[in-house]
């Protein structure tokens, strides 16, 4: 007997707590987004992850992009009443250091958005990844056409940059070294990166265009340390211009190795944006002398770079930039705060949610956003850039080279 | 007489013979489909070759380092290219400060000595500290103990000496005696790279007279033979590994030297695809085997320099030099199938393996 009362009892407050759970309450938030929401409790922080070369002899490429976003978060102080983090991994400037970053990254739920990845090649296979985590991707620094080129395998929903198309530098460097330099012969080296074989490849094609003849189109291995043999076998062709958009530690060494080979003493020698880095006088000395680099004008960026950013720069960081893409980091990061506020949903406790895929659309829907560098407005597959691009050649072996075009 | 033949041949044996002809015809064909084209000169082939040489050089250097080891211990000393490399990096902070004081080119001999003191006295410092440490505990431990060591030593340096020097690179100052070339005719060479090949040759013939000629030298082949015995004739075998380790410690420091007088650039990395060169060079001579590591360092040398020019142009295949290790490899892998202990290493696999 009083077993069965029992029974009856704990039903009926089982019944009875049941009904307190479904009985009026607020209305608590139902994310109906696709991807779903990123949920940030009062007090805790929004998280923003960057994976950038953070390591290893590109790492001037990344730290700088990284001090941009550090910058951006100074400036924003809080979004929506929430304290910015910021934490990272490196990518390596690799495939496989993409791999390593876009696994570990991706399998953290309270990213909102990810600023990364410094190198093209990276970004390839760590692309599906943060797409099928229903991240917001912003690269600062990847410039290689097919990652936003439409129906592109290499094109996925979620990413963005802030960076230009490589279809602009390369053909910015082809009129540079046709009409300026008033070169008909040149020569490309690439290392195999998914960036360097696209830029040594529109370059090759703009250059053919203008009516120039391209002598070889040379490969070699990033780690390598010895060029002269290549070298000596692109100076068979006699060009009369050698463009190596590649990075530092191969440049560096091809930038001293070239001045060694017979028959190239003479010829000009240009690199890219990727090897615009205190590191490239040190590795190639007084060689460094006469190196062109095509990249981003800075003389173009808007005026609260000077007055604003680099101020800031200095304070955190005590030194000026080290490398390039410090201002399309801090861009894409002002990017993703805005699209943020548009989207967000806060509750009256503080609470705020952020579906993910309207922050994608709200990314994609981006116009004419006043940044650092230029008047941003997005295409559907995630080109953000007003690209102007410039030259800038080593006059003396000291960073950073001095702007001479256009 | 056919069945006999029948019998020895297995189908593997045919397959391996039928790639290395096929090889063999590729190369052969292509080199003169190269040559028939003409694009080259002889004087950059000459180029070519002399790269090859002084790259070549390098390796054979660092290859002394692993066979030594090896002809010992009978062990793979995979830290030995940081070993190389702490020897290099460090180095080239001496050098800058030699540099910086105005030193570097008043007294071009006198430095290039400090420099190469430094980097000898480094490099033996740690090779000795290492085997001291890491591999003398486990002497007597099963073979694969000592070589997983071995790697978890070299990642230990390379990261120790990237938290002490910073990941970025470091550039090693060019110094003015050594620029220019001196030519002879056709043959154009230029300094960095004559004394990058005399200074491997004097090298290698320095420690091969040490071990063939000197009393220490003589223990050594006798440890090398047979520890037990060698200890039983009154030899102090610990004794005798240090010194080994010392030596292949200085050869490794003058080898970063050279390395850097012709690629004058340092960073933490430097040490891994060099010392991987190096490796390949000592089992295609021959490992354990002093003159095998130098031939075979030449001859990886050469292949990576001249082979991709020599063999892939005239096959029509674009931008041939990504392929140099490839062919490289390839050409060492079919060269240990038909010799399987290396160039010069036959004696070794009847007595020792």
């Amino acid at each position: 007997m009083s077993k069965r009362l029992f029974i009856l009892l704990g039903l009926l407050v089982a019944i009875s707590m049941l009904v307190a759970a479904c009985g009026p309450r607020p209305e608590p938030y139902q994310c109906t987004d696709p991807i779903g929401c990123v949920k940030v409790a009062p007090g805790e922080p929004i998280h923003i992850a960057y994976a950038l070369v953070v390591a290893g002899p590109d790492e001037t490429l990344g730290i700088d992009s990284r001090n941009g976003i550090e910058v951006a978060i100074a400036m924003k102080g809080k979004l929506l009443g929430h304290d910015i983090k910021l934490t990272g991994e490196d990518e390596g400037c690799s495939a496989e250091g993409g791999q390593a970053a876009g696994t570990k990254l991706s399998a953290d739920p309270t990213i909102v958005a990810v600023i990364g990845t410094s190198c093209s090649s990276a970004a390839r296979v760590a692309m599906p990844l943060f797409s099928q985590a229903g991240f917001v991707v912003v690269s600062p620094s990847n410039t290689a056409p097919d990652l936003t080129e439409p129906g592109n395998p290499n094109n996925h929903p979620g990413y963005l940059r802030t960076s230009h198309n490589d279809k602009v530098q390369g053909a910015a460097a082809a009129k540079f070294a046709w009409e300026t330099l008033g070169v008909k012969k040149a020569a490309t080296i690439h290392d195999g990166s998914l960036y360097a074989q696209k830029l040594q490849e529109v370059f090759a094609e703009e250059f053919k265009k203008l009516g120039g003849t391209i002598t070889s189109q040379e490969a070699v291995d990033p780690n390598a340390t010895d060029f002269k043999s290549v070298l000596t076998s692109i100076a068979a062709g006699s060009p009369d211009f050698i463009y190596y958009p590649i990075f530092v530690k191969a440049g560096s060494l091809i930038t001293r190795q070239a001045k060694e080979v017979p028959g190239l003493e003479k010829v000009y020698l240009m690199g890219a944006d990727g090897m615009f880095s205190p590191d490239v006088p040190e590795g190639a000395g007084d060689a460094v002398v006469g190196l062109f680099l095509s990249s981003p004008d800075l003389a173009a960026f808007a005026a609260e770079y000077n007055s604003v950013f680099l101020p800031k720069y200095k304070e955190l960081f005590g030194t000026d930039p080290i490398s390039i893409f410090h201002a399309h980091a801090y861009d894409a990061a002002m990017m993703i705060f805005a699209a943020i506020e548009k989207v967000a949903v806060v509750q009256p406790d503080g609470t705020v949610y952020i579906p993910r895929q309207a922050l994608r659309d709200a990314m994609y829907a981006t116009k004419n956003f006043k940044g650092l560098t230029g008047n941003l407005s997005c295409t559907p597959t995630g080109d953000c850039a007003d690209p102007k691009i410039a030259v800038y050649e080593f006059k003396t072996t000291s960073y950073p080279p001095e702007r001479i075009w256009p | 007489m056919l069945r006999m033949w029948r019998q020895r041949v297995t189908l593997t044996d045919l397959v391996i013979w039928g790639l290395g002809i096929l090889i063999l015809v590729g190369v052969v064909w292509g080199s003169i489909q190269t040559l028939r084209l003409g694009k080259y000169t002889l004087a950059i082939w000459y180029d070519l070759i002399i790269t090859g040489l002084a790259l070549g050089g390098v390796y054979a250097l660092i290859a002394l380092g692993y066979t030594l080891v090896y002809g010992i211990l009978r062990m793979i000393n995979f830290a030995h290219s940081e070993i190389f490399m702490s020897g290099a990096f460090t180095a080239t902070f001496a050098a800058d400060a030699l540099y910086q004081a105005g030193w570097w080119n008043s007294y071009p001999v006198l430095s290039l000595l400090i420099v190469l003191l430094v980097a000898a006295t480094v490099s033996a410092t740690i090779a000795f500290s290492v085997e001291r440490i890491a591999y003398r505990p486990l002497r007597y431990a099963p073979r694969l103990v000592p070589l997983i060591t071995a790697i978890g030593t070299s990642f230990f340096l390379q990261y120790t000496f990237r938290g002490l020097y910073g990941s970025g690179q470091k550039g090693y100052p060019d110094m003015d005696i050594f620029q220019g070339a001196i030519v002879f005719g056709d043959v154009r060479i230029l300094k960095t790279q004559l004394v990058a090949i005399v200074g491997a040759v004097i090298m290698m013939v320095i420690l091969f007279s040490i071990v063939q000629y000197t009393k220490i030298g003589k223990a050594m082949r006798s440890v090398s033979e047979d520890k037990e015995t060698a200890a039983l004739m009154g030899i102090d075998v610990d004794r005798i590994i240090s010194t080994t380790f010392l030596l292949g410690g200085i050869s490794a420091g003058v080898a970063g030297i050279l390395f850097l007088i012709l690629f004058p650039v340092a960073h933490f990395f430097m040490g891994f695809v060099p010392g991987l060169k190096a490796f390949t060079s000592a089992v295609l001579g021959g490992i354990g085997n002093v003159p095998g590591a130098f031939l075979g360092g030449v001859l990886l040398g050469l292949l990576e320099s001249v082979g991709p020019s020599l063999f892939l142009d005239g096959l029509g295949i674009p931008a041939p030099y990504q392929l140099k290790d490839a062919i490289a490899f390839t050409i060492l892998v079919f060269i240990l199938i038909f010799r399987p202990t290396g160039i010069l290493g036959e004696r070794m696999a009847q007595t020792k393996l």
